[in-house]
Protein backbone atom coordinates (compact mmCIF):
# COMPACT_ATOMS: atom_id res chain seq x y z
CA UNK A 1 0.00 0.00 0.00
CA UNK A 2 1.38 3.38 -0.70
CA UNK A 3 2.16 5.77 1.95
CA UNK A 4 -0.65 8.68 2.63
CA UNK A 5 1.51 12.20 1.82
CA UNK A 6 0.66 15.24 4.14
CA UNK A 7 2.16 18.84 3.40
CA UNK A 8 2.15 21.04 5.86
CA UNK A 9 2.40 24.77 4.62
CA UNK A 10 4.68 26.48 6.26
CA UNK A 11 4.76 30.04 4.01
CA UNK A 12 4.48 33.39 6.17
CA UNK A 13 0.83 33.57 5.07
CA UNK A 14 -0.32 30.22 6.07
CA UNK A 15 1.38 30.49 9.16
CA UNK A 16 -0.08 33.74 10.15
CA UNK A 17 -3.82 32.80 9.29
CA UNK A 18 -3.33 30.01 11.90
CA UNK A 19 -1.11 27.46 10.36
CA UNK A 20 1.33 27.36 12.97
CA UNK A 21 -0.46 25.22 15.50
CA UNK A 22 -0.73 22.71 12.53
CA UNK A 23 3.50 22.06 12.99
CA UNK A 24 2.08 19.92 15.81
CA UNK A 25 0.93 17.38 13.18
CA UNK A 26 4.41 16.36 12.03
CA UNK A 27 4.25 14.81 16.10
CA UNK A 28 1.27 13.67 16.00
CA UNK A 29 1.01 11.55 12.59
CA UNK A 30 3.65 9.32 13.49
CA UNK A 31 2.36 8.47 16.96
CA UNK A 32 -1.14 7.78 15.82
CA UNK A 33 -0.70 6.86 11.85
CA UNK A 34 2.91 5.10 11.94
CA UNK A 35 4.53 4.00 8.63
CA UNK A 36 1.32 4.77 6.47
CA UNK A 37 1.48 8.05 6.59
CA UNK A 38 4.62 10.20 5.43
CA UNK A 39 4.65 14.56 6.98
CA UNK A 40 6.97 16.07 4.17
CA UNK A 41 9.22 18.64 5.17
CA UNK A 42 8.61 22.35 5.55
CA UNK A 43 7.42 23.34 2.21
CA UNK A 44 4.75 26.42 0.91
CA UNK A 45 2.34 25.10 -1.06
CA UNK A 46 2.04 28.50 -3.14
CA UNK A 47 -1.87 28.65 -2.10
CA UNK A 48 -1.54 31.23 0.33
CA UNK A 49 -0.10 33.91 -0.79
CA UNK A 50 -2.96 34.58 -3.38
CA UNK A 51 -5.87 33.14 -1.48
CA UNK A 52 -4.63 33.98 2.53
CA UNK A 53 -8.70 33.50 3.25
CA UNK A 54 -8.81 30.54 3.26
CA UNK A 55 -5.40 29.37 4.82
CA UNK A 56 -4.20 27.77 6.08
CA UNK A 57 -3.89 24.78 3.74
CA UNK A 58 -2.91 21.08 3.85
CA UNK A 59 -2.23 18.95 1.29
CA UNK A 60 -3.43 14.94 1.78
CA UNK A 61 -2.38 13.24 -1.29
CA UNK A 62 -3.71 15.07 -4.19
CA UNK A 63 -6.81 16.63 -1.84
CA UNK A 64 -6.30 20.47 -1.17
CA UNK A 65 -7.53 21.34 2.93
CA UNK A 66 -8.78 24.81 3.41
CA UNK A 67 -8.67 26.61 6.66
CA UNK A 68 -7.08 23.52 7.98
CA UNK A 69 -7.07 22.36 11.20
CA UNK A 70 -5.53 19.41 12.94
CA UNK A 71 -8.88 17.12 13.58
CA UNK A 72 -9.31 18.19 9.90
CA UNK A 73 -6.11 16.52 8.61
CA UNK A 74 -6.51 13.66 10.75
CA UNK A 75 -10.50 13.11 9.53
CA UNK A 76 -9.00 13.27 5.96
CA UNK A 77 -6.09 10.53 6.62
CA UNK A 78 -8.76 8.18 8.37
CA UNK A 79 -11.14 8.25 5.16
CA UNK A 80 -8.07 7.76 2.58
CA UNK A 81 -7.57 4.52 5.07
CA UNK A 82 -10.73 3.58 4.90
CA UNK A 83 -11.13 3.33 1.23
CA UNK A 84 -7.71 1.95 0.91
CA UNK A 85 -9.07 -0.94 3.34
CA UNK A 86 -11.83 -1.85 1.43
CA UNK B 1 -5.71 30.83 24.14
CA UNK B 2 -7.06 29.66 20.68
CA UNK B 3 -4.83 32.00 18.08
CA UNK B 4 -6.50 29.47 15.38
CA UNK B 5 -10.46 30.21 15.84
CA UNK B 6 -12.47 31.60 13.05
CA UNK B 7 -13.31 35.21 14.45
CA UNK B 8 -9.57 36.06 15.15
CA UNK B 9 -9.23 34.61 10.97
CA UNK B 10 -11.67 37.57 10.11
CA UNK B 11 -9.89 39.91 12.04
CA UNK B 12 -6.39 39.31 10.58
CA UNK B 13 -8.31 38.93 7.52
CA UNK B 14 -9.67 42.87 7.86
CA UNK B 15 -5.96 43.76 8.45
CA UNK B 16 -4.21 42.27 5.25
CA UNK B 17 -6.96 44.11 3.43
CA UNK B 18 -6.34 47.49 5.03
CA UNK B 19 -2.58 47.12 4.46
CA UNK B 20 -3.11 46.26 0.96
CA UNK B 21 -5.68 49.21 0.29
CA UNK B 22 -3.04 51.72 2.05
CA UNK B 23 -0.35 50.33 -0.52
CA UNK B 24 -2.66 50.30 -3.17
CA UNK B 25 -3.26 53.67 -5.68
CA UNK B 26 -6.41 54.60 -4.21
CA UNK B 27 -6.87 54.24 -0.47
CA UNK B 28 -9.61 55.79 0.66
CA UNK B 29 -11.81 53.80 -2.03
CA UNK B 30 -10.00 50.76 -1.66
CA UNK B 31 -10.93 51.07 2.71
CA UNK B 32 -14.33 51.15 1.59
CA UNK B 33 -14.09 48.43 -0.72
CA UNK B 34 -13.02 46.30 2.27
CA UNK B 35 -16.40 44.56 3.45
CA UNK B 36 -16.89 43.50 -0.31
CA UNK B 37 -13.40 41.99 -0.40
CA UNK B 38 -13.96 39.82 2.29
CA UNK B 39 -17.51 38.90 1.37
CA UNK B 40 -17.66 39.23 -2.22
CA UNK B 41 -21.49 39.03 -4.07
CA UNK B 42 -22.01 35.15 -3.82
CA UNK B 43 -19.99 34.24 -1.36
CA UNK B 44 -20.63 32.10 1.50
CA UNK B 45 -22.39 33.54 4.12
CA UNK B 46 -20.87 31.67 7.71
CA UNK B 47 -21.24 33.19 10.42
CA UNK B 48 -24.08 35.66 10.21
CA UNK B 49 -27.87 35.77 9.07
CA UNK B 50 -26.92 37.36 5.52
CA UNK B 51 -24.42 38.54 3.69
CA UNK B 52 -25.19 42.19 4.34
CA UNK B 53 -24.66 41.58 8.38
CA UNK B 54 -21.74 40.12 7.82
CA UNK B 55 -20.15 43.11 5.94
CA UNK B 56 -21.43 45.82 8.40
CA UNK B 57 -19.75 44.07 11.39
CA UNK B 58 -17.01 43.75 8.53
CA UNK B 59 -16.95 47.65 8.20
CA UNK B 60 -17.06 47.91 12.29
CA UNK B 61 -13.73 45.59 12.38
CA UNK B 62 -12.10 48.27 9.39
CA UNK B 63 -12.78 51.32 11.67
CA UNK B 64 -10.96 49.49 14.76
CA UNK B 65 -8.46 48.45 12.37
CA UNK B 66 -8.33 51.56 11.40
CA UNK B 67 -7.90 53.13 14.69
CA UNK B 68 -11.03 54.76 15.73
CA UNK B 69 -13.47 53.21 18.80
CA UNK B 70 -16.29 51.45 16.72
CA UNK B 71 -18.68 52.28 19.86
CA UNK B 72 -19.13 56.33 18.35
CA UNK B 73 -19.83 55.35 14.80
CA UNK B 74 -23.50 55.97 13.72
CA UNK B 75 -23.32 54.04 10.53
CA UNK B 76 -23.91 57.38 8.46
CA UNK B 77 -19.85 57.73 7.53
CA UNK B 78 -18.38 55.86 5.32
CA UNK B 79 -15.32 54.24 5.31
CA UNK B 80 -14.14 56.54 3.15
CA UNK B 81 -14.09 59.31 5.35
CA UNK B 82 -12.43 56.81 8.18
CA UNK B 83 -9.87 56.65 6.11
CA UNK B 84 -9.14 60.06 5.26
CA UNK B 85 -9.35 61.09 9.35
CA UNK B 86 -6.78 58.41 9.54
CA UNK B 87 -4.71 59.43 7.27
CA UNK B 88 -4.87 63.10 8.53
CA UNK B 89 -4.87 62.08 12.29
CA UNK B 90 -1.32 63.23 13.97
CA UNK B 91 -2.11 61.51 17.40
CA UNK B 92 -3.77 59.08 18.80
CA UNK B 93 -5.80 58.52 22.04
CA UNK B 94 -5.06 56.34 25.09
CA UNK B 95 -8.30 54.00 24.67
CA UNK B 96 -7.51 50.66 23.64
CA UNK B 97 -10.12 48.56 22.94
CA UNK B 98 -12.88 49.15 21.33
CA UNK B 99 -16.65 46.97 21.45
CA UNK B 100 -18.22 45.83 18.66
CA UNK B 101 -21.74 46.41 19.45
CA UNK B 102 -23.28 44.59 15.92
CA UNK B 103 -20.98 41.60 16.60
CA UNK B 104 -21.46 41.26 20.75
CA UNK B 105 -24.62 39.17 21.23
CA UNK B 106 -25.90 41.08 24.01
CA UNK B 107 -25.56 37.74 25.90
CA UNK B 108 -27.84 36.81 28.48
CA UNK B 109 -27.02 38.46 31.90
CA UNK B 110 -24.62 36.39 34.11
CA UNK B 111 -27.87 34.24 35.99
CA UNK B 112 -28.26 30.68 37.51
CA UNK B 113 -30.58 29.20 35.64
CA UNK B 114 -32.93 25.85 36.07
CA UNK B 115 -33.39 23.98 33.44
CA UNK B 116 -35.63 21.89 31.69
CA UNK B 117 -33.65 18.70 33.52
CA UNK B 118 -35.33 19.51 36.80
CA UNK B 119 -37.43 16.91 38.00
CA UNK B 120 -39.13 19.05 40.88
CA UNK B 121 -37.70 15.75 42.59
CA UNK B 122 -39.14 15.24 46.60
CA UNK B 123 -35.71 15.44 48.36
CA UNK B 124 -35.17 19.38 46.93
CA UNK B 125 -31.67 19.23 47.65
CA UNK B 126 -31.00 22.27 45.90
CA UNK B 127 -33.87 24.34 48.16
CA UNK B 128 -31.87 22.89 51.18
CA UNK B 129 -28.14 23.90 49.52
CA UNK B 130 -29.39 27.69 49.26
CA UNK B 131 -28.68 29.56 52.36
CA UNK B 132 -30.15 32.58 50.77
CA UNK B 133 -33.86 31.18 50.53
CA UNK B 134 -33.58 31.85 46.76
CA UNK B 135 -34.90 28.39 45.57
CA UNK B 136 -38.47 27.72 45.30
CA UNK B 137 -40.53 24.79 43.84
CA UNK B 138 -43.48 26.21 41.54
CA UNK B 139 -45.06 24.72 38.27
CA UNK B 140 -43.57 21.51 38.81
CA UNK B 141 -39.84 23.06 38.76
CA UNK B 142 -37.63 24.69 40.86
CA UNK B 143 -37.51 28.59 40.61
CA UNK B 144 -34.97 31.32 41.59
CA UNK B 145 -35.46 34.41 42.62
CA UNK B 146 -32.73 36.28 40.73
CA UNK B 147 -33.14 39.33 43.56
CA UNK B 148 -32.24 36.82 46.58
CA UNK B 149 -29.16 34.37 44.19
CA UNK B 150 -25.99 35.40 45.28
CA UNK B 151 -24.83 32.86 42.49
CA UNK B 152 -22.82 30.87 44.95
CA UNK B 153 -23.50 27.59 42.80
CA UNK B 154 -24.61 25.60 45.52
CA UNK B 155 -27.28 24.56 44.00
CA UNK B 156 -25.74 23.65 40.84
CA UNK B 157 -23.36 20.99 43.09
CA UNK B 158 -26.37 19.98 45.09
CA UNK B 159 -28.19 18.87 42.10
CA UNK B 160 -28.42 15.20 41.43
CA UNK B 161 -29.63 15.97 37.81
CA UNK B 162 -27.00 18.41 36.95
CA UNK B 163 -30.38 20.17 35.92
CA UNK B 164 -29.17 23.67 36.79
CA UNK B 165 -26.17 25.53 35.05
CA UNK B 166 -24.54 28.83 35.52
CA UNK B 167 -24.89 31.11 32.59
CA UNK B 168 -22.02 33.39 31.91
CA UNK B 169 -21.16 36.77 30.12
CA UNK B 170 -17.09 35.03 28.91
CA UNK B 171 -15.84 38.72 28.66
CA UNK B 172 -17.19 39.16 32.23
CA UNK B 173 -15.83 35.80 33.79
CA UNK B 174 -12.82 36.72 31.86
CA UNK B 175 -11.97 40.16 33.07
CA UNK B 176 -10.03 40.07 36.46
CA UNK B 177 -10.93 43.78 37.72
CA UNK B 178 -14.68 44.16 36.25
CA UNK B 179 -13.62 46.48 33.89
CA UNK B 180 -16.18 45.07 31.37
CA UNK B 181 -19.83 44.89 32.21
CA UNK B 182 -23.19 44.91 29.92
CA UNK B 183 -24.95 48.08 29.79
CA UNK B 184 -28.42 48.86 30.31
CA UNK B 185 -29.03 47.96 26.39
CA UNK B 186 -27.52 44.27 26.94
CA UNK B 187 -23.99 45.16 25.32
CA UNK B 188 -20.52 45.07 26.59
CA UNK B 189 -18.77 48.29 27.72
CA UNK B 190 -15.33 48.98 28.87
CA UNK B 191 -14.72 51.36 31.79
CA UNK B 192 -11.28 52.34 31.29
CA UNK B 193 -11.05 54.12 34.76
CA UNK B 194 -10.51 49.92 35.78
CA UNK B 195 -9.30 48.36 32.95
CA UNK B 196 -5.55 47.46 32.54
CA UNK B 197 -5.09 46.35 29.31
CA UNK B 198 -5.07 42.45 29.93
CA UNK B 199 -6.69 42.04 26.51
CA UNK B 200 -8.50 38.91 28.43
CA UNK B 201 -11.75 39.95 26.99
CA UNK B 202 -10.45 40.01 23.46
CA UNK B 203 -9.72 36.01 23.36
CA UNK B 204 -12.51 35.81 25.82
CA UNK B 205 -15.89 36.90 23.50
CA UNK B 206 -16.67 33.93 21.02
CA UNK B 207 -18.02 36.94 18.89
CA UNK B 208 -15.12 38.60 18.38
CA UNK B 209 -16.27 41.83 19.58
CA UNK B 210 -13.67 43.31 21.64
CA UNK B 211 -10.94 44.64 19.35
CA UNK B 212 -7.98 46.36 19.82
CA UNK B 213 -7.63 49.85 18.53
CA UNK B 214 -4.52 49.40 15.58
CA UNK B 215 -2.16 52.03 15.15
CA UNK B 216 -0.79 49.84 11.93
CA UNK B 217 -2.06 52.99 9.75
CA UNK B 218 0.19 55.63 11.72
CA UNK B 219 2.74 53.09 11.38
CA UNK B 220 2.34 52.94 7.28
CA UNK B 221 2.35 56.64 7.43
CA UNK B 222 5.86 56.57 9.11
CA UNK B 223 7.14 53.59 7.47
CA UNK B 224 6.85 55.23 3.92
CA UNK B 225 7.68 58.87 5.16
CA UNK B 226 11.63 60.09 4.72
CA UNK B 227 11.66 59.32 8.33
CA UNK B 228 13.78 56.43 10.24
CA UNK B 229 11.69 54.20 11.84
CA UNK B 230 12.77 51.27 14.37
CA UNK B 231 11.09 48.48 15.01
CA UNK B 232 11.75 46.67 18.86
CA UNK B 233 10.42 42.80 18.78
CA UNK B 234 9.65 41.61 21.89
CA UNK B 235 11.33 38.99 23.32
CA UNK B 236 7.99 36.62 23.01
CA UNK B 237 8.38 37.20 19.11
CA UNK B 238 10.81 33.91 18.25
CA UNK B 239 8.04 31.54 18.53
CA UNK B 240 5.73 33.27 16.49
CA UNK B 241 6.55 33.16 12.69
CA UNK B 242 8.69 30.68 10.68
CA UNK B 243 12.35 30.69 9.75
CA UNK B 244 14.53 32.20 12.51
CA UNK B 245 14.73 35.62 14.25
CA UNK B 246 17.28 36.36 12.28
CA UNK B 247 15.19 36.05 8.74
CA UNK B 248 12.38 37.40 10.27
CA UNK B 249 14.79 40.56 10.98
CA UNK B 250 15.19 40.73 7.49
CA UNK B 251 11.64 40.45 6.42
CA UNK B 252 11.05 43.12 8.63
CA UNK B 253 13.53 45.02 6.90
CA UNK B 254 11.78 44.10 3.48
CA UNK B 255 8.68 44.84 4.77
CA UNK B 256 9.86 48.73 5.32
CA UNK B 257 11.77 49.35 8.74
CA UNK B 258 15.22 50.60 8.94
CA UNK B 259 16.46 49.10 11.61
CA UNK B 260 14.92 46.13 14.30
CA UNK B 261 16.59 46.01 17.59
CA UNK B 262 15.44 43.20 20.29
CA UNK B 263 13.95 44.12 22.92
CA UNK B 264 16.04 41.45 24.85
CA UNK B 265 18.74 43.99 24.77
CA UNK B 266 16.95 45.81 27.13
CA UNK B 267 15.91 42.84 29.10
CA UNK B 268 19.39 42.66 30.21
CA UNK B 269 19.57 45.96 31.39
CA UNK B 270 16.38 45.11 33.16
CA UNK B 271 17.69 41.66 34.42
CA UNK B 272 20.95 43.94 35.91
CA UNK B 273 19.06 46.85 37.68
CA UNK B 274 16.87 44.55 39.09
CA UNK B 275 19.18 42.59 40.35
CA UNK B 276 21.13 44.51 42.14
CA UNK B 277 17.87 46.87 42.82
CA UNK B 278 16.80 43.49 45.17
CA UNK B 279 19.90 42.79 46.94
CA UNK B 280 19.97 46.84 48.01
CA UNK B 281 16.30 45.82 48.86
CA UNK B 282 17.03 42.27 50.87
CA UNK B 283 20.44 43.55 51.93
CA UNK B 284 18.75 44.81 55.30
CA UNK B 285 16.54 41.68 56.11
CA UNK B 286 19.83 39.69 55.07
CA UNK B 287 22.07 41.60 57.15
CA UNK B 288 19.46 41.31 60.00
CA UNK B 289 19.96 37.44 59.38
CA UNK B 290 23.39 37.15 59.81
CA UNK B 291 23.45 39.49 62.51
CA UNK B 292 20.93 37.04 64.31
CA UNK B 293 23.09 34.06 63.21
CA UNK B 294 26.47 35.72 64.31
CA UNK B 295 25.03 36.21 67.70
CA UNK B 296 23.35 32.37 68.15
CA UNK B 297 26.97 31.30 67.00
CA UNK B 298 28.73 33.38 69.37
CA UNK B 299 26.23 33.07 72.36
CA UNK B 300 25.90 29.19 71.62
CA UNK B 301 21.75 29.86 71.52
CA UNK B 302 21.36 31.16 75.12
CA UNK B 303 19.60 34.10 75.48
CA UNK B 304 18.66 34.57 71.93
CA UNK B 305 15.46 35.13 70.68
CA UNK B 306 14.87 31.84 68.11
CA UNK B 307 14.02 34.09 65.16
CA UNK B 308 15.32 37.54 64.71
CA UNK B 309 13.03 40.19 65.50
CA UNK B 310 10.58 41.58 63.59
CA UNK B 311 10.70 45.13 61.78
CA UNK B 312 7.70 46.61 59.88
CA UNK B 313 9.94 48.34 57.26
CA UNK B 314 11.63 45.60 56.27
CA UNK B 315 10.44 44.30 52.79
CA UNK B 316 10.74 40.76 52.97
CA UNK B 317 10.10 40.97 49.07
CA UNK B 318 10.17 42.46 45.74
CA UNK B 319 7.97 41.92 42.92
CA UNK B 320 9.24 41.99 39.27
CA UNK B 321 7.78 45.28 37.19
CA UNK B 322 8.17 44.19 33.21
CA UNK B 323 4.90 43.61 32.52
CA UNK B 324 2.20 46.25 31.80
CA UNK B 325 -0.56 44.50 32.80
CA UNK B 326 0.50 43.86 36.33
CA UNK B 327 1.69 47.53 36.53
CA UNK B 328 -1.58 48.75 35.20
CA UNK B 329 -3.19 46.45 37.87
CA UNK B 330 -0.75 48.07 40.57
CA UNK B 331 -2.18 51.65 39.99
CA UNK B 332 -5.23 50.94 39.88
CA UNK B 333 -6.51 48.21 41.76
CA UNK B 334 -3.47 47.40 44.18
CA UNK B 335 -1.77 50.32 45.57
CA UNK B 336 -0.96 48.34 48.30
CA UNK B 337 1.55 46.67 46.65
CA UNK B 338 3.14 49.10 44.74
CA UNK B 339 6.55 49.80 47.54
CA UNK B 340 7.05 46.19 47.01
CA UNK B 341 7.46 46.67 42.87
CA UNK B 342 10.70 47.09 41.97
CA UNK B 343 11.82 50.24 40.42
CA UNK B 344 13.33 49.15 37.64
CA UNK B 345 12.29 50.05 34.01
CA UNK B 346 10.83 47.36 31.86
CA UNK B 347 13.33 46.04 28.75
CA UNK B 348 11.26 48.09 26.29
CA UNK B 349 11.96 51.26 28.09
CA UNK B 350 15.38 50.91 28.08
CA UNK B 351 15.28 49.43 24.54
CA UNK B 352 13.30 52.84 23.39
CA UNK B 353 15.69 54.87 25.36
CA UNK B 354 18.75 53.51 23.69
CA UNK B 355 17.39 54.18 20.19
CA UNK B 356 16.15 57.56 20.88
CA UNK B 357 20.07 58.31 22.13
CA UNK B 358 21.12 56.96 19.23
CA UNK B 359 18.19 58.03 16.38
CA UNK B 360 17.13 61.09 17.82
CA UNK B 361 14.70 61.75 15.21
CA UNK B 362 13.44 57.87 14.84
CA UNK B 363 10.29 56.58 15.07
CA UNK B 364 10.45 53.53 17.53
CA UNK B 365 7.68 51.03 16.59
CA UNK B 366 7.34 48.11 19.67
CA UNK B 367 6.39 44.56 18.01
CA UNK B 368 4.26 43.48 20.89
CA UNK B 369 2.26 39.85 22.05
CA UNK B 370 0.04 41.88 23.72
CA UNK B 371 -2.35 45.04 24.24
CA UNK B 372 -1.27 46.13 27.80
CA UNK B 373 2.13 47.16 25.35
CA UNK B 374 -0.11 49.68 24.28
CA UNK B 375 -1.52 51.23 27.76
CA UNK B 376 2.76 51.52 28.22
CA UNK B 377 3.57 52.77 25.12
CA UNK B 378 1.21 55.74 25.33
CA UNK B 379 3.11 56.14 29.01
CA UNK B 380 6.61 56.06 27.30
CA UNK B 381 7.58 59.39 24.95
CA UNK B 382 10.25 56.84 23.39
CA UNK B 383 7.84 54.38 22.21
CA UNK B 384 6.14 55.95 18.96
CA UNK B 385 3.41 53.42 17.96
CA UNK B 386 3.03 49.69 19.44
CA UNK B 387 1.94 47.07 16.82
CA UNK B 388 0.98 43.22 17.46
CA UNK B 389 2.09 40.25 16.13
CA UNK B 390 -0.72 39.85 14.47
CA UNK B 391 -0.27 43.15 12.82
CA UNK B 392 3.11 42.38 11.60
CA UNK B 393 1.78 39.24 10.25
CA UNK B 394 -1.29 40.91 8.25
CA UNK B 395 2.23 43.01 7.03
CA UNK B 396 3.86 40.09 5.64
CA UNK B 397 0.95 38.63 3.83
CA UNK B 398 -0.31 41.72 2.52
CA UNK B 399 2.88 42.20 0.75
CA UNK B 400 3.72 38.54 0.50
CA UNK B 401 7.06 38.16 1.92
CA UNK B 402 8.07 35.01 2.65
CA UNK B 403 10.12 34.66 5.93
CA UNK B 404 11.75 31.12 4.73
CA UNK B 405 13.23 32.68 1.65
CA UNK B 406 14.54 35.06 3.49
CA UNK B 407 18.49 35.47 4.36
CA UNK B 408 19.38 36.16 7.99
CA UNK B 409 20.69 39.94 9.19
CA UNK B 410 22.23 39.77 12.91
CA UNK B 411 21.35 42.48 15.08
CA UNK B 412 24.21 44.54 16.43
CA UNK B 413 24.40 43.25 20.14
CA UNK B 414 23.23 39.68 20.43
CA UNK B 415 20.87 39.12 23.73
CA UNK B 416 21.36 36.75 26.50
CA UNK B 417 19.68 33.30 26.95
CA UNK B 418 18.17 34.45 30.15
CA UNK B 419 16.53 37.85 28.39
CA UNK B 420 15.68 36.06 25.39
CA UNK B 421 13.51 33.73 27.62
CA UNK B 422 11.88 36.63 29.18
CA UNK B 423 8.65 36.07 28.11
CA UNK B 424 7.76 33.15 29.17
CA UNK B 425 6.73 32.51 32.57
CA UNK B 426 9.52 32.25 35.51
CA UNK B 427 12.27 33.58 32.55
CA UNK B 428 12.45 37.29 34.68
CA UNK B 429 13.00 35.26 37.76
CA UNK B 430 15.34 33.22 36.37
CA UNK B 431 17.41 35.91 34.65
CA UNK B 432 17.77 37.67 38.05
CA UNK B 433 18.99 35.07 39.79
CA UNK B 434 21.49 34.06 36.69
CA UNK B 435 22.55 37.61 37.51
CA UNK B 436 23.53 37.06 40.60
CA UNK B 437 26.99 35.75 42.25
CA UNK B 438 25.09 34.18 45.18
CA UNK B 439 22.23 32.32 43.45
CA UNK B 440 20.51 31.04 46.34
CA UNK B 441 19.51 34.02 47.94
CA UNK B 442 16.62 33.95 45.03
CA UNK B 443 13.70 32.06 46.39
CA UNK B 444 11.55 32.88 43.27
CA UNK B 445 7.35 33.10 43.33
CA UNK B 446 5.85 33.24 40.41
CA UNK B 447 2.84 34.96 39.20
CA UNK B 448 1.72 33.35 36.03
CA UNK B 449 -1.57 35.02 34.40
CA UNK B 450 -4.03 37.68 36.15
CA UNK B 451 -6.74 35.95 37.35
CA UNK B 452 -9.34 36.79 40.17
CA UNK B 453 -7.42 34.35 42.31
CA UNK B 454 -3.92 35.21 41.64
CA UNK B 455 -4.80 39.02 42.24
CA UNK B 456 -6.47 38.06 45.65
CA UNK B 457 -2.96 35.91 46.59
CA UNK B 458 -1.16 39.28 45.38
CA UNK B 459 -3.36 41.31 47.58
CA UNK B 460 -2.66 38.82 50.36
CA UNK B 461 0.91 39.00 50.54
CA UNK B 462 0.90 42.79 49.82
CA UNK B 463 -1.03 43.42 53.32
CA UNK B 464 1.14 40.59 54.84
CA UNK B 465 4.10 42.01 54.07
CA UNK B 466 5.70 38.40 53.28
CA UNK B 467 5.30 35.96 51.49
CA UNK B 468 5.09 32.25 52.24
CA UNK B 469 7.86 30.07 52.45
CA UNK B 470 10.28 33.09 52.68
CA UNK B 471 9.98 33.41 48.52
CA UNK B 472 11.68 37.27 47.96
CA UNK B 473 11.10 37.60 44.50
CA UNK B 474 7.88 37.73 42.96
CA UNK B 475 7.56 37.77 39.24
CA UNK B 476 4.60 38.88 37.79
CA UNK B 477 3.27 38.09 34.37
CA UNK B 478 -0.46 39.03 33.29
CA UNK B 479 -0.89 36.24 30.83
CA UNK B 480 -0.53 32.78 31.67
CA UNK B 481 2.10 30.95 30.23
CA UNK B 482 3.85 34.46 29.78
CA UNK B 483 3.90 36.85 27.00
CA UNK B 484 4.11 33.75 25.07
CA UNK B 485 0.31 33.61 25.37
CA UNK B 486 -0.15 37.06 25.21
CA UNK B 487 -3.68 37.84 23.04
CA UNK B 488 -2.12 39.11 20.16
CA UNK B 489 0.50 36.48 19.81
CA UNK B 490 -0.17 33.82 16.42
CA UNK B 491 1.29 30.84 17.60
CA UNK B 492 -0.14 28.49 20.70
CA UNK B 493 2.29 28.64 23.34
CA UNK B 494 3.57 25.23 23.64
CA UNK B 495 4.72 25.35 20.50
CA UNK B 496 6.39 28.98 20.90
CA UNK B 497 8.06 27.75 23.69
CA UNK B 498 9.85 25.24 22.17
CA UNK B 499 10.84 27.57 19.31
CA UNK B 500 12.20 30.04 21.76
CA UNK B 501 14.10 27.59 23.29
CA UNK B 502 15.70 26.48 20.34
CA UNK B 503 16.75 30.26 20.39
CA UNK B 504 17.98 30.29 24.07
CA UNK B 505 19.94 27.31 23.46
CA UNK B 506 22.38 28.88 20.60
CA UNK B 507 22.62 32.09 23.18
CA UNK B 508 25.26 33.10 25.71
CA UNK B 509 24.55 32.66 29.29
CA UNK B 510 24.08 36.59 30.82
CA UNK B 511 26.77 38.65 32.62
CA UNK B 512 26.87 38.23 36.71
CA UNK B 513 26.60 41.82 38.09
Amino acid sequence: MEKIKVEICLGTACFVMGGADLQDLSDIIPLKFGEKVEVLGNTCLDLCSTEYGKAPFVKVNDFIIEKATKDKVIAKINEILSTQEK
Amino acid sequence: MDNNSQEIHVKKEVLIELIKAFFSDNFEENTRLVPYEIRPTGAEVPYRCCIYKERAIIKDRTIAGLGFPIEEDDERRSLTTYAKKAMERTSLDGKNLTVLQAACKGCVPSQIHVTDLCQACVARPCQSACKFGAITVDNGRSQIDASKCKKCKMCISACPYNAIVKITVPCEEACPVGAIAKDDSGFACIDFEKCISCGRCIAACPFGAVHEKSQIIDILKAIVSEKRVIAMVAPSIAGQFPGSVYQLKTAMLKAGFDDVYEVAQGADITAANEAKEFMERMKDVNDKNTDWLTEWANEGGYGVSEEPSENENLHKFMTTSCCAGYNQLVKKHLPEIKPFVSNTKTPLFYTAELVKQQYPDSITVFVSPCVAKRAEGFEDKNVDYVMSFEELGALFVAKKIEILNCEETKFKKESSKQARNFGVTGGVAESVKKSLKDEDLVKPLVISGLNKDNIKQLKKIATCGECENGCNLVEVMCCEGGCIAGNATINNARIAKKLINKLVDASEDIDKI
